[in-house]
């Protein structure tokens, strides 16, 4: 390819026809979950499936704008547009419009826009801005914190709204850290915090019969088990590591034998004593913990049924009776993919999931082709805000993650995602347009 | 590791994610059929569809019971209150309630279920519904669905039509068949012929909203199916007769039952005092079976069936039948009037037996039943008792007597005939001869028969041996006659003896001092023989009769209670009915007039 040909013919189309198809995919779905048992009315504009449509134009529009900016001007403007958006943070706490539960709206008429959709790209922006610099690796312990900084404070800024699900967003950071050279033994530690927490949910809302103090929370037990096990492993230090070794490994193992008892501790804590009641119950419920509550789950059993009753090739478009007849709860934005269930079934749903795998595959592919680090950086970053998307909410819809609401990428209906991820990828697309012209 | 090698590790976790996802997905939407029927059951609901419940027909196709149009008025508490209440007042006015009736219904619909409709106010006439129909979008969450209310516009042979109604807790506890709200025959041929009467439900299904209203067809319409009608039922009752017979029974208590003889036809069964069906099946059911119930003359008591008597005189004549048939007397065998051993009345001494049978002579039949129960056989009066009691009893049986008649009557009383076991279980086996038991030879004692039986007996003697199963079935819709109708029982007993018995029959009627002479009807031989049942209160008044003597058309029997002897009143009653039925028409006023003016056993409370 000539560094010299037209941006048309540098950037990646797999990518583009991948995100122009979910957007399609969102439009039809959107369309049929708004009509209900009434026909679509496709030019209706103030229906949400007309805003849709117009939201997907802005995002073309947008994406169009993104592509003809030079890539040099995302970098130098990368802080810039991180310290803006952290100032809309805070202004959406002080003026924003509370919207289930969360401030995180600045809504103009009937139009609401979600700051925090947007902070996901300029936190990847700044994040690739700082790792970038000569020399900034992120092995080094200073550039560690300020990397973490810069993703813990937008991230701060939302959980006041508050919004679990963007807050665990910024957590698939540690993605791109991992990526940059982070130990890979914080892979393995998420991982255990997971089983930990599981376990502690699971211990917690059981009860046991202590002999001396009658009965208590099971979590106690979880807690001795935990110490059990490490002092099974420190005994077995001698036998499994060389010995210049041992000292650094006895030190990780009491590290992390505080680390999981003092969360477990903390997260059963915070499950009884900061959770709203309602919180404990989604998270309760995911577990088929009886919470004692037919409607706790009223939400999921319906998504679930949803999803289920479309088989092999759904009741066709328009025909699903859950979609139609409002039995699925938000099921135009976070539970769109309940519609795809019912309406397309196992053909429609793992298409769409192929679809995302794809999407994030190429990123991966895009990232990894670059020479620039800013780009990389970037796309990794990226990578990591689509797949937690992902994660959560089909995790959720699926009944595997608790109830957390948080939109499907390109799909499902609202402005502020659909222009927040078009930023993000097509930002991408044009750097990644420039990867034989410009050398970083 | 390579630093660039990671993005396999965290592209492997993004395949891995999907490869979970895909494996639930393969487990919710191919595998598992949990969530499947659970969304089902949330989006489907099934409709049923009442078939039309079969009419009742008579023996001339005039109508017995109907349907009529009616409407029941549902309620869902849910939809009331989101659309913002309603007034209690003006809505328990259109029902016609009081507000606290509707109150209650309006509780008693929010505990089953706030989001279903349940019935408030049911069996709304058409009439009525209409004047409120326009009035009921008024009151958000009501709604009216049609319903067919059953009624018998005449209000004849309620005691055999029996009660329609709601079941109840046992009935659905019994049958998955039966939802809260159904209508199932409790009694009589409601609930003997409740299958073929109600026909076969059919089935719509629907798609349902968030809101449980029907919106679609679900699968189509392809499952539905269409209601199958109930089966008409012919009766072979004649509704005239019957009509007349309850008319002429009122302010008394007793039966008359009326059979073809030549098929068991049923042609009328009175049972007095009787009630108007429809005061059991509408919704005032509850109070009307409460005062009912606790009548005096127990009006709701089928007599029919279910009053057993003793045959008192009637009886001798199987008595005369059998003994013919074994040869222990011939039609003109003399026996002593022997008063010292049983009493007897009137002034005759030496009776045959067709004069036995006109005056009801009482030593007489004692001698002809201690011929055939102490025979000398055994040289022992205990032993002979206890040999020939059962082949007596035998012959008893064949007449009906005790028995179930065939068995198409669920409700009927066999009656009793002694048997040995009896008097064994009674008295102790071997202690007791014919001496201990004899008053069952004139019709008292342990014997006990309903009027029916009595009617089957006359037809028996009309039928000169034989009966056919006493039945009301004419026809079950298209399908005729069931064959079991038409099952015949003999006597076993020569025909040419109950000429001797018939001819008393007819002298009794005749005669210039026969007991039954108020039974004759101008123009038509009538064989009749009355009875007089021993009772505290006042004896009963029994006749039984056949009409015309040779040509049979007509056999019954009719049971007054506590009325005196059997000539004074059943017999004129008979006389009526038989009169109705061959004639179509009772030109005798005078007897009329008397049997419509009396009153028995006293004036009571009116029904």
């Amino acid at each position: 390819m000539r560094r010299t040909a037209p941006i048309i013919q540098r950037i990646d189309w797999l990518t583009v026809a991948i995100v122009v198809i979910l957007m399609a995919i969102g439009l039809f779905n959107v369309a049929s979950a708004t009509a209900g048992a009434d026909a679509v009315d496709w030019f209706d504009w103030g229906s949400k499936q007309g805003k849709q449509f117009m939201w997907v134009a802005l995002a073309m529009i947008l994406a169009g704008l993104i592509l003809v900016i030079e890539g040099e001007f995302f970098i130098r403007t990368a802080a810039i547009y991180y310290f803006v958006n952290l100032l809309l943070l805070v202004a959406v706490l002080a003026v924003g419009r509370t919207i289930g539960g969360a401030k995180s709206w600045f809504s103009f008429g009937s139009i609401g826009i979600q700051p925090s959709e947007f902070a996901k790209t300029g936190t990847a922006l700044m994040l690739a801005w700082l790792l970038s610099r000569n020399n900034e690796r992120i092995s080094n312990r200073n550039n560690l914190v300020k990397a973490i900084l810069i993703v813990a404070i937008p991230a701060g800024l939302i959980l006041l709204q508050p919004d679990a699900g963007t807050v665990l967003v910024f957590g698939g950071m540690i993605l791109v850290f991992y990526r940059e050279g982070l130990s890979g033994n914080v892979l393995i530690a998420v991982f255990c915090a997971l089983l930990i927490a599981i376990a502690t949910i699971l211990t917690g809302a059981s009860l046991f019969e202590y002999p001396a103090i009658g009965s208590a929370s099971a979590v106690g037990i979880l807690w001795f088990i935990l110490a059990v096990l490490g002092t099974f492993i420190w005994s077995m230090i001698p036998q499994w590591v060389l010995p210049r070794k041992r000292k650094r490994v006895r030190r990780a193992v009491v590290f992390s034998f505080i680390a999981g008892l003092v969360m477990s501790a903390a997260l059963h804590t915070g499950l009884e004593e900061v959770l709203k009641p309602h919180q404990k119950d989604r998270i309760h419920v995911l577990f088929g913990i009886d919470v004692g509550n037919p409607d706790a789950d009223y939400n999921i059993r319906h998504a679930k049924a949803a999803v289920s009753s479309g088989s092999w090739t759904g009741k066709g478009y328009l025909q699903g009776p859950m979609t139609a007849y409002g039995f699925v709860p938000e099921q135009e934005t976070d539970f769109i993919f309940c519609t795809i269930g019912e309406e397309w079934g196992f053909v429609g749903t793992v298409f769409t999931l192929l679809l995302y795998t794809l999407l994030m595959l190429r990123i991966l592919h895009l990232a990894e082709r670059q020479r620039s680090d800013f780009t990389r950086i970037f796309a990794y970053a990226a990578a990591s805000v689509l797949f937690m998307h992902y994660l959560i909410n089909i995790g959720m819809v699926l009944g595997l993650a608790p109830v957390i609401g948080i939109p499907l990428p390109f799909i499902s209906a609202g402005g502020s995602s659909m222009l927040g991820f078009t930023l993000l990828i097509f930002i991408l697309l044009r750097l990644d347009a420039e990867r034989f012209t410009v050398l970083r | 590791m390579n630093l660039r090698e990671r993005q396999v590790v965290i592209g492997g976790i993004f395949v891995l994610i999907t490869l979970i996802f895909i494996g639930r997905l393969i487990q919710m939407q191919l595998y598992s059929s949990e969530w499947k029927e659970y969304a089902a059951r949330l989006t489907e609901e099934t409709e049923q569809l009442e078939p039309a419940r079969g009419l009742m027909l008579d023996r001339n196709g005039q109508i017995l019971l109907n349907n009529m149009a009616g409407y029941d008025i549902w309620f869902t508490p849910r939809k009331c209150r989101t659309a913002g209440g309603l007034d209690t007042m003006a809505f328990a006015e259109i029902l016609r309630m009081t507000p606290a009736e509707l109150e209650r219904e309006f509780r008693r619909a929010e505990a089953y279920a706030s989001y279903r409709p349940s019935i408030i106010r049911k069996q709304i006439p058409a009439e009525h519904f209409a004047r409120i129909a326009g009035e009921l979008y008024r009151f958000p969450g009501a709604e009216a669905r049609r319903r067919t209310i059953r009624t018998n516009p005449t209000g004849l042979a309620s005691h055999l039509v029996g009660e329609y109604r709601e079941v109840d807790q046992n009935d659905m506890a019994s049958n998955s068949r039966y939802r809260l709200g159904d209508y199932k025959g409790k009694s009589g041929l409601e609930l003997q012929w409740d299958q073929a009467l109600h026909g076969k439900r059919g089935i719509r299904h629907h798609i349902v909203d968030i809101r449980n209203d029907y919106r679609a067809p679900a699968q189509e319409g392809l499952l539905d199916t269409l209601p199958t009608p109930g089966q008409d039922i012919q009766l072979t009752l004649d509704l005239d007769l019957q009509a007349y017979g309850e008319n002429i029974m009122a302010n008394k208590r007793g039966a008359i039952v009326a059979i073809e003889p030549s098929t068991g036809e049923v042609l009328a069964m009175v049972s007095a005092p009787s009630y108007a069906t429809d005061l059991l099946t509408g919704r005032e059911r509850g109070s009307n079976y409460d005062s009912l119930l606790n009548h005096p003359s127990k009006p709701l008591f089928n007599r029919t069936l279910r009053a057993t008597y003793r045959p008192g005189s009637i009886f001798k004549m199987i008595q005369g039948l059998i003994a013919l048939d074994r040869g222990v007397i011939r039609p003109s065998s003399r026996i002593y009037c022997d008063r010292n051993i049983i009493g007897c009345h009137g002034g005759h001494t030496l009776d045959n037996l067709e004069e036995a049978i006109v005056h009801s002579c009482n030593p007489y039949f004692h001698e002809v039943m201690k011929r055939m129960i102490q025979d000398g056989s055994s040289g022992n009066i205990f032993r002979d008792a206890h040999n020939n009691l059962g082949a007596w009893s035998e012959s008893i049986r064949a007449f009906g007597m005790g028995t179930n008649l065939g068995g198409h009557f669920p409700a009927l009383r066999s009656g009793t005939v002694p048997d040995t076991t009896d008097y064994d279980r009674m008295y102790g086996r071997k202690r007791w001869a014919y001496s201990t038991i004899y008053s069952i030879s004139i019709g008292e004692g342990e014997l006990l028969t309903t009027p029916i039986h009595m009617a089957n007996l006359a037809a028996v003697l009309a039928n000169r041996g034989h009966y056919v199963t006493p039945h009301v079935i004419q026809h079950i819709g298209d399908l005729g006659k069931p064959e079991e109708m038409n099952q015949r029982f003999d006597t076993g007993i020569d025909p040419i003896h109950f000429e001797t018995v018939i001819r008393a029959m007819a002298q009794v009627v005749t005669a210039e001092d026969g007991t039954g002479s108020r039974a004759q009807v101008p123009g038509f031989d009538v064989c009749g023989k009355t009875g007089t049942v021993q009772n505290s209160q006042g004896n009963h008044s029994v006749f039984i009769a056949f009409a015309p003597k040779n040509n049979p058309q007509i056999a019954l029997s009719v049971y007054v209670e506590n009325a005196g002897s059997g000539g004074d009143w059943a017999a004129p009653i008979a006389s009526l009915m038989i009169e109705r039925y061959l004639n179509g028409t009772v030109e005798q006023r005078e007897k009329e007039d008397r049997i419509l003016q009396a009153t028995y056993p006293f004036p009571e409370s009116p029904l």
